[in-house]
């Protein structure tokens, strides 16, 4: 019965901490419950046996029970203790990533994810890990402080800005798995979701492969640009569509009027495009926060050109 | 103590019904209340506040549970969504719940508790009430202003870039310290030197040690976050570089200093309730409080362990793995003495003569509730389980067990059980019992999907969320629908018992034995007209009720010796 219970209030168990913390959390629940109800019945119990009878009622002196309150300190003494050990235990684990672990650096960005993987390929919101075997994550933030979790693998981290913090996990299986950001960012922090693909070693070996041919092929530049709009997240915050989600539209974008919050106006040519890309403090659109994180540094030139074609070509 | 047993002869006081003068009508118009020093009418003005600011928070919630029916947008933006939750975190533990118990209830019955006839400080009193609204306009300003949208723990780096109003916000919360720190240091000074005669420690109701041990927080804790703020502003606004990186500092630094203040601060708001517990069981048990003195220490037990666990806010926050796993050991502790409380409180109950009146109701229900939210907490400090746990809805649902399960419940029992000392009024006590049901009902169905859902791996602050989550949502907005119908019966009948004619209340209709039953309903203007004298702790119920009643002649017997201000001439003044 319990294992019914839980697959219903707990997520797949998809990693090698899952079982772990699942005894944890179900041990915990089945104590308390029991603990519960002991106080419920207790409650019920004297709310009718020794229900009020007359105002008179004339109810026993008794202040004090040594042997009873040592037991009540004892026993969820000792329950809490057990409780800790076995936290501590997995807990350890959580932070101690084997020598052999398959490591993948993670930026993270207002809001979305970039991976980048040791022979530099690069993704975002798409994490392509070897299943079976460790994957360490060494994160970054961009900007401000989130926090990578992968309900099916029970583990979760802070993403700092100006330092790493580290996470490592084991998959079970092969599998598709939801990441979400659990540290409150902003605007889009609901929407800073991504997916892990846990793939048999063989497959990921050629992914990874293909991906790195593809990375180096000669690309049109507005296809480059395409790719570099949504490996670079702007598909997080812009649409093609002409549908608003935390940025302007890119849809028509180009030579059309610009109207900025200090009242000023501006018709959107490529060196706006690419001022925009840069320094998006500068001006900022009417209806609109400034909350684009700068571009400057993170992408070349060239790659900026691409996007500014990719832009043009929507009309 | 001395002065009684010399040449003064003490009798007893009967207490006079339906009394034509009291503090309700000792004054008239609307500067006789802004500017009393009477700790009652402050104390109403606490609860009046306190009550609006419930509503608003209140609304806020309503308003987030609606926008949450739809997996994607149902009627506001993200950035919208954003400020209402910080809004309603904000006003619900600063503006609310932190002023709750002590400010209001604690102001109006510590004094009485006492035999007092004042706290040790009325003019520092008032001066409390002010700053708290002048705090509380600085909140109703960066509403107007913009809105904040960080949340209520305002994290740095995101606090300090956000365009929102976080300095006039932070100002705000800032200044209530002053009135949290002023109102605590008042009411440990009233407990160490307004003692009635004969009211020994042993003898001073559980209500007097949880609100002493509360006050020793806010004197202690309360500075600290004064600090983190001002360093906060002084970063947004000097540039002077503390926790953000970009200036060299750190932000997990921040965490470190607010967590300092808000995880003791999370027992400002619960301790308070645990005396109006103690207060409520006894009485309608009519029995002695068993365990008194583990009681009243657990409290200052709780007070103590709750300065130093808390890092279990930041176990996946980047802080050192030997840091986490003390922060995680200690915080075991902390459950210990809370579950010594509850033990207590139904062995109090055994073998006594229940009577199961609306006050006990909700306290019986704070039982059920309260525990709840204490063994999720220990879920919460299990660190393998909380690595998945923190920042889900788990902890929402554990903070909202505690905060309102907890703490609303025993203060809808306080209000229940002191309304009709404070207002000479009774509510209608079928229709208390009818809303308290439907609150319970309510409440679970809110609140207990959300565990699920948590435990599903569904993250907090989230304004839109996968579809698989939709059912649990939806359950919670319903039930916050019916918690809504619930407060506002509560607030009708309540408003009703003011307006009615043929409702006064005797001036102890529960038969209890602590002091502040033993004067008129609604209370004198200077509580007593004599000073009481005490025999028995305030739980004996099997002494004759006229021994509690006891006292000298004279208005200010204990007072004059210490005089800090003669309650009597203060009072003069008004
Ligand atoms: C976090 C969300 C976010 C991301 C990611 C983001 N932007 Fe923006 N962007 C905005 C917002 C909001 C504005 C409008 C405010 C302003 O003018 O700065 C904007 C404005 C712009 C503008 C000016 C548009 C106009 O209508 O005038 C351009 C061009 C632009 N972004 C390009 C990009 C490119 C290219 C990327 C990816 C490399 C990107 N943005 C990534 C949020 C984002
Ligand atoms: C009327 C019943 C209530 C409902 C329906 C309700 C609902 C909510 C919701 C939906 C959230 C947002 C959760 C998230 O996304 O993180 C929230 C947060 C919160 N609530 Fe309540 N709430 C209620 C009462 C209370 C009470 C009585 C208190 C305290 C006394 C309280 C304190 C808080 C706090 C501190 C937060 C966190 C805000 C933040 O994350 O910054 N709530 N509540
Ligand atoms: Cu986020
Ligand atoms: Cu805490």
């Amino acid at each position: 019965m319990l294992e019914t219970i839980n697959r219903y209030i707990l997520p797949q168990v998809s990693s090698t901490f899952a079982a772990d913390v699942d005894a944890l959390f179900t041990f915990i629940n089945v104590t308390s419950v029991i603990i519960l109800l002991g106080i419920t019945v207790a409650i019920f119990y004297f709310s009718i046996k020794y229900r009020r009878k007359s105002e008179d009622d004339v109810t026993p002196v008794i202040r004090f029970n040594t042997m009873l309150e040592v037991t009540w300190i004892t026993i969820p003494l000792i329950l809490v203790l057990i409780v800790f050990a076995w936290g501590f235990r997995g807990y350890i684990d959580m932070r101690t990533p084997p020598g052999n672990a398959y490591e993948v650096y993670v930026t993270a960005n207002s809001f979305f994810w970039q991976f980048t993987y040791p022979n530099g390929v690069q993704t975002t919101d798409e994490l392509y890990v070897p299943a079976g075997r460790p994957v360490k994550l060494i994160m970054q933030s961009r900007d401000v402080i989130h926090s990578f979790f992968v309900p099916d693998f029970r583990i979760k981290q802070d993403v700092l800005p100006g330092r790493y913090t580290t996470l490592w996990f084991e998959t079970l299986t092969s599998g598709e798995h939801v990441i979400f950001c659990t540290e409150y960012c902003g605007t889009g922090h609901s929407a800073m979701d991504g997916m892990v693909y846990a793939l048999e070693p063989d497959e990921f070996n050629a992914w990874l492969n293909e991906q790195k041919e593809l990375s180096e092929r000669e690309l049109p530049l507005a296809e480059l640009g395409r790719n570099l709009y949504t490996s670079q997240g702007c598909a997080g915050c812009h649409s093609l569509d002409g549908s608003v989600v935390i940025g302007p539209t890119f849809q028509g974008l180009y030579g059309a009027e610009r109207q900025f919050t200090d009242g000023t106006s501006r018709v959107a040519d490529e060196e706006y495009l690419r001022e925009s890309i840069k320094y998006p403090g500068r001006v900022i659109n009417v209806g609109f926060n400034n909350i684009m994180p700068s571009y400057e540094g993170q992408l070349s030139d060239d790659q900026i050109t691409a996007i500014i074609e990719f832009i043009k070509e929507l009309e | 103590m001395a002065a009684a047993s010399k040449d003064l002869k003490i009798r007893e006081f009967p207490v006079e019904e339906n009394p034509t003068e009291h503090y309700l009508n000792a004054g008239k118009g609307l500067k006789s209340w802004l500017f009393t020093v009477d700790h009652k009418r402050i104390g109403l003005m606490y609860l009046a506040s306190i009550i609006l600011f419930f509503f608003v928070g209140g609304m806020l919630a309503l308003a987030l549970r609606i926008e949450l029916w739809e997996p994607a947008r149902t009627f506001m933006d993200a950035d919208t969504y954003n400020r209402v939750f910080t809004l309603h975190g904000a006003i619900m533990v600063f503006l609310f719940i932190i002023p709750s118990i002590p400010a209001a209830l604690g102001n109006f019955f510590l004094p009485m508790m006492l035999g007092a006839k004042d706290v040790a400080f009325p003019r520092l009193n008032l001066l409390s009430f002010w700053i708290y609204s002048i705090g509380a306009l600085f909140t109703l300003y960066s509403i107007a202003y913009g809105g904040v949208d960080t949340g209520w723990t305002f994290y740095t780096p995101y606090s300090t870039s956000t365009g929102t109003a976080v300095i006039s916000m932070t100002l705000g919360v800032f200044i209530m310290g002053f009135s949290s720190i002023l109102t605590g240091i008042n009411f440990i000074v009233t407990i160490h030197k307004m003692r009635a005669p004969g009211q020994t420690w042993g003898k001073l109701p559980l209500f007097l040690w949880s609100l002493y041990a509360t006050s020793i927080i806010q004197v202690l804790a309360t500075p600290n976050l004064a600090i983190t703020f001002l360093l906060l502003i002084l970063e947004s606004t000097l540039g002077v570089g503390i926790f953000d990186p970009a200036l060299g500092g750190d932000p997990v630094l921040y965490q470190h200093f607010f967590w300092f203040y808000s995880h003791p601060a999370v027992y400002i708001m619960i301790v308070p309730a645990f005396g109006i517990i103690s207060e409520v069981i006894s009485t309608f048990s009519k029995k002695t409080i068993f365990g008194y003195w583990l009681i009243a220490l657990s409290s200052l037990a709780i007070a103590f362990i709750g300065f130093l666990v808390w890092g279990h806010h930041m176990f996946v926050s980047g802080q050192s793995e030997l840091s986490t796993v003390i922060f995680s050991f200690l915080t075991f502790f902390v459950g210990i003495p809370t579950g010594i409380k509850i033990l207590n409180w139904i062995a109090t109950m055994y073998k006594g003569s229940i009577d199961l009146k609306t006050p006990m109701i909700y306290a019986l229900m704070f039982l059920f509730l309260f525990s709840i939210g204490g063994f999720t907490g220990i879920m919460l400090g299990a660190l393998s389980v909380n690595v998945h746990l923190h920042d889900t809805y788990y902890v929402v649902a554990h903070f909202h067990y505690v905060m309102m399960g907890g703490t609303v419940f025993a203060f809808l029992a306080g209000i229940h059980y002191w309304w009709p000392k404070m207002t000479g009024k009774m509510y209608n006590e079928l229709w208390a019992k009818i809303a308290s049901v439907i609150l319970f009902i309510g409440f679970n169905v809110t609140f207990l999907p959300q565990f699920v859902m948590g435990s599903q791996g569904m993250p907090r602050r989230y304004y839109s969320y996968i579809e698989q989550f939709q059912t649990l949502h939806q359950t919670s907005t319903v039930g916050s629908w019916i918690l809504g119908v619930g407060f506002i019966i509560v607030g009708i009948y309540l408003a009703i018992s003011l307006f009615s004619k043929n409702n006064r209340a005797s001036s102890n209709p529960w038969g209890a034995r602590a002091l502040e039953w033993m004067t008129t309903s609604p209370p004198a203007h200077h509580n007593f007209n004599h000073t009481p004298v005490v025999l028995h702790n305030p739980y004996d119920f099997h002494k004759p009720i006229s021994e509690f009643r006891l006292g000298i002649d004279g208005s200010d017997g204990h007072h004059s010796s210490e005089d800090v201000s003669t309650p009597k001439e203060v009072g003069d003044k008004v």
